[in-house]
């Protein structure tokens, strides 16, 4: 059967018309299909910038079994050690890591934990700033940058973690590695200040309240390192996401939920 | 037809002026307060971040984008009765939308960085694309009154019109998806907030411009005839009944699923002033009440009661964007479900808010920006005929 002849129903096409179906199909296909692709790029894109090593992805596995509330509460004073806040128990006050509690009311189980910001690899605060202030490292780390941060609070809203604080009030007692400011937004900076002297052998200031040589609740490192401490825990007993169903992919894990 | 200035002299005008000039000041007095002190003065905290400010903000901006429904209606339907109060209606838009704006910027926790603001854009960010869709409108409505107003350039008032119709759609969906595409937040999360948003922006808009209308008219001795009345009257009502019929929608969506009956009990039951607020001033006052006084037989031709009908939608749109917004804030985020959480960051709980007298002094000043600038180009630029034509006369 020749290009001119006209298939018959049921005939089998020849192959050079099969192949032009094929390409015009293909062509069709690419052409309705591509403003999806390009749709779904635009969405999937968190930018990452920094000097940052692309390679890394920081992370901290906590063991929730192993950490007493007293752990809990000598993370969080750490924490305010380190960055110089303080909270009063006020709705206006900062916190960049506090103590959870959870109980199950069916069960009666209770458990605290530490819960601050996550480092999302998709952070819906870094989708929703809109000056770019709110950003992801290319190691994983969500921060904020306080010199463009108009203080809109937006990042507040889409944090599915309350993890970040507005600043309510002028500042008093800085810490040299956390300048902060008035009408900005603030939250966990995974001690970024450390890894960036220390590198792998850093440990956040919560981390190295609670660790100890009898115990190790908080362990800090890289998540792309097969090799590293935290990705051979987490391959051993695995871990829980908070909000796994958003999708997010948190940096921070837990274990013992 | 002849179009010209605000004429008036009158003292009820320039009292109006004056008291809109004090809330002005009030406003900006009250932003400066809250930038100096910080803003643990107003009664927004961590757990409700967006406050009564952002009530009316948002309240403005959306209003911008319905007031300018006259002037589509003519331009892009086609409906010629009411062309000549098209220029009132684009110049209206503009200034809601710059009130608006106003309150927005000087809530920021660092207004002094609007250049910063401008200057850095993360596109994916929703608040990016208002900017730029803020800032647009501007332009698109100010070409589109200045198209309108040049007898030689009248017909391209008709294009520049459908893009205006346009950009407003767009733009109002903007405001909507702020809230819609909140995934974490219970109380948002649909896109429905999007074409809800639109409907109540036709319907606030509106219910503003009626009353402008009726106010500057009645300033200059000139006089809205009733065929007009009765138009905007039918509109007002079918806006709102669209806003009743997206509001219905809204909470059924959600009271479909199991995991948002909390939210639900929240928002409809147990909420307190946010119950309240929905049933007696949203549903109550702002939707059905505007409905009887449009409808009633004994009502439908009175224009107290159109006036009143505006009020209440006003009213009630107030109410909405407070449920919205604060309501919607105060219930906590379900960090864990299945479980109770509490903590000394206010997990768990509902949200306090008490709204702080600066608050209410910067969404007022902001208001009043909007009616000021409104007032006074209206007795610079010649946007509203000196004779309404009457249908009958047609």
């Amino acid at each position: 059967m020749t290009n001119n002849q006209i298939s018959q129903p049921g005939s089998i096409p020849s192959s050079d018309s099969r192949r032009s179906f094929l390409k015009n199909s293909a062509a069709i296909a690419s052409v309705f299909v591509a403003p999806g692709v390009i749709l779904y790029k635009a969405s999937h894109a968190t930018s990452s910038k920094g000097a940052a090593a692309r390679t890394i992805r920081w992370g901290m596995l906590i063991d929730t079994n192993a950490m007493t509330e007293a752990d809990v509460d000598n993370c969080v004073s750490a924490c305010q050690r380190e960055h110089g806040w303080k909270s009063n128990g006020q709705p206006t006050d900062t916190q960049w890591i506090r103590k959870l509690n959870l109980l199950d009311s069916e069960t009666g189980y209770k458990k605290s934990l530490p819960m601050m910001c996550q480092h999302c690899e998709d952070p819906p605060c870094v989708d929703v700033c809109p000056t770019g202030a709110s950003f992801k490292r290319a190691d994983g780390i969500v921060l904020v940058d306080r010199h463009i941060c108009i203080g809109c609070r937006y990042c507040m809203m889409a944090c599915p973690y309350k993890a970040r604080s507005f600043i309510h009030e002028n500042i008093k007692n800085q810490t040299a590695v956390a300048p902060r400011g008035k009408g900005t937004v603030e939250s966990c900076t995974l001690c970024v200040h450390r890894i960036d002297s220390d590198g792998a052998n850093a440990v956040p200031a919560c981390a190295e309240a609670v660790n100890s040589a009898a115990k190790k609740p908080m362990v800090f490192g890289d998540l792309n390192d097969p090799d590293s401490e935290i990705s051979k825990r987490l391959a051993k007993l695995g871990a829980l996401k908070v909000r796994a169903d958003l999708d997010l992919n948190p940096g921070i894990r837990y274990q013992g939920l | 037809m002849r179009y010209s200035e605000l004429k008036t002299n009158s003292s009820p005008y320039w009292l109006i002026l004056g008291v809109l000039a004090v809330l002005i000041g009030a406003g900006l007095a009250a932003a400066h307060y809250m930038d100096v002190e910080g803003h643990h003065v107003s009664g927004m905290n961590n757990q409700i971040v967006w406050g009564l400010p952002h009530v009316f903000a948002i309240f403005l901006i959306i209003a911008a984008s319905g007031a300018l429904n006259i002037a589509s209606l003519s331009s892009v339907f086609g409906i010629s009765q009411y062309q000549p109060l098209s220029r009132l209606s684009a110049i209206l838009s503009i200034s809601l939308l710059a009130g608006g704006l106003i309150i927005l910027i000087l809530d920021l926790g660092r207004p002094d960085r609007l250049i910063v603001a401008i200057t850095y854009y993360n596109f994916k960010s929703i608040f990016a694309w208002n900017m730029i869709l803020y800032s647009g409108f501007v332009v698109v409505v100010g070409v589109y009154l200045w198209l309108m107003m040049e007898r030689r350039m009248l017909a391209y008032s008709k294009p520049a019109g459908f893009v205006a119709l346009i950009w407003r759609l767009v733009l109002t969906t903007g405001t909507g998806s702020i809230f819609g595409f909140l995934v974490a937040r219970e109380a948002y999360d649909t896109a429905l907030l999007a074409p809800m948003f639109i409907v109540m922006s036709f319907a606030f808009g509106l219910a503003v411009f009626i009353l402008l209308l009726l106010s500057s008219f009645s300033l200059d001795n000139r006089v809205v005839n009733d065929c007009h009345l009765q138009r905007l009257r039918r509109l007002l009502g079918l806006f709102t009944a669209a806003i009743f019929y997206f509001v219905v929608l809204f909470h059924i969506t959600k009271l479909y699923g199991t995991q948002n009956h909390g939210v639900e009990y929240f928002l409809l039951v147990e909420g307190g002033i946010y119950s309240a607020l929905f049933w007696l001033l949203q549903i109550g006052v702002g939707n059905l009440l505007p409905l009887l006084l449009i409808y009633l037989p004994s009502l439908n031709r009175s224009r107290t009661s159109l006036v009143l009908a505006c009020c209440l939608v006003i009213i009630g749109a107030i109410a909405q964007l407070y449920v919205i917004i604060i309501g919607g804030q105060a219930y906590p985020l379900n960090i864990f479900p299945g479980y109770e959480v509490s903590s000394s960051f206010y997990d768990g709980v509902i949200g306090d808010y008490m709204p702080s007298i600066w608050e209410l002094m910067l969404g007022l000043g902001g208001v009043a920006t909007s009616i000021l600038m409104v007032f006074l180009i209206m007795r610079i630029l010649p946007l509203t005929p000196e004779i309404l034509p009457d249908d009958q006369l047609n």
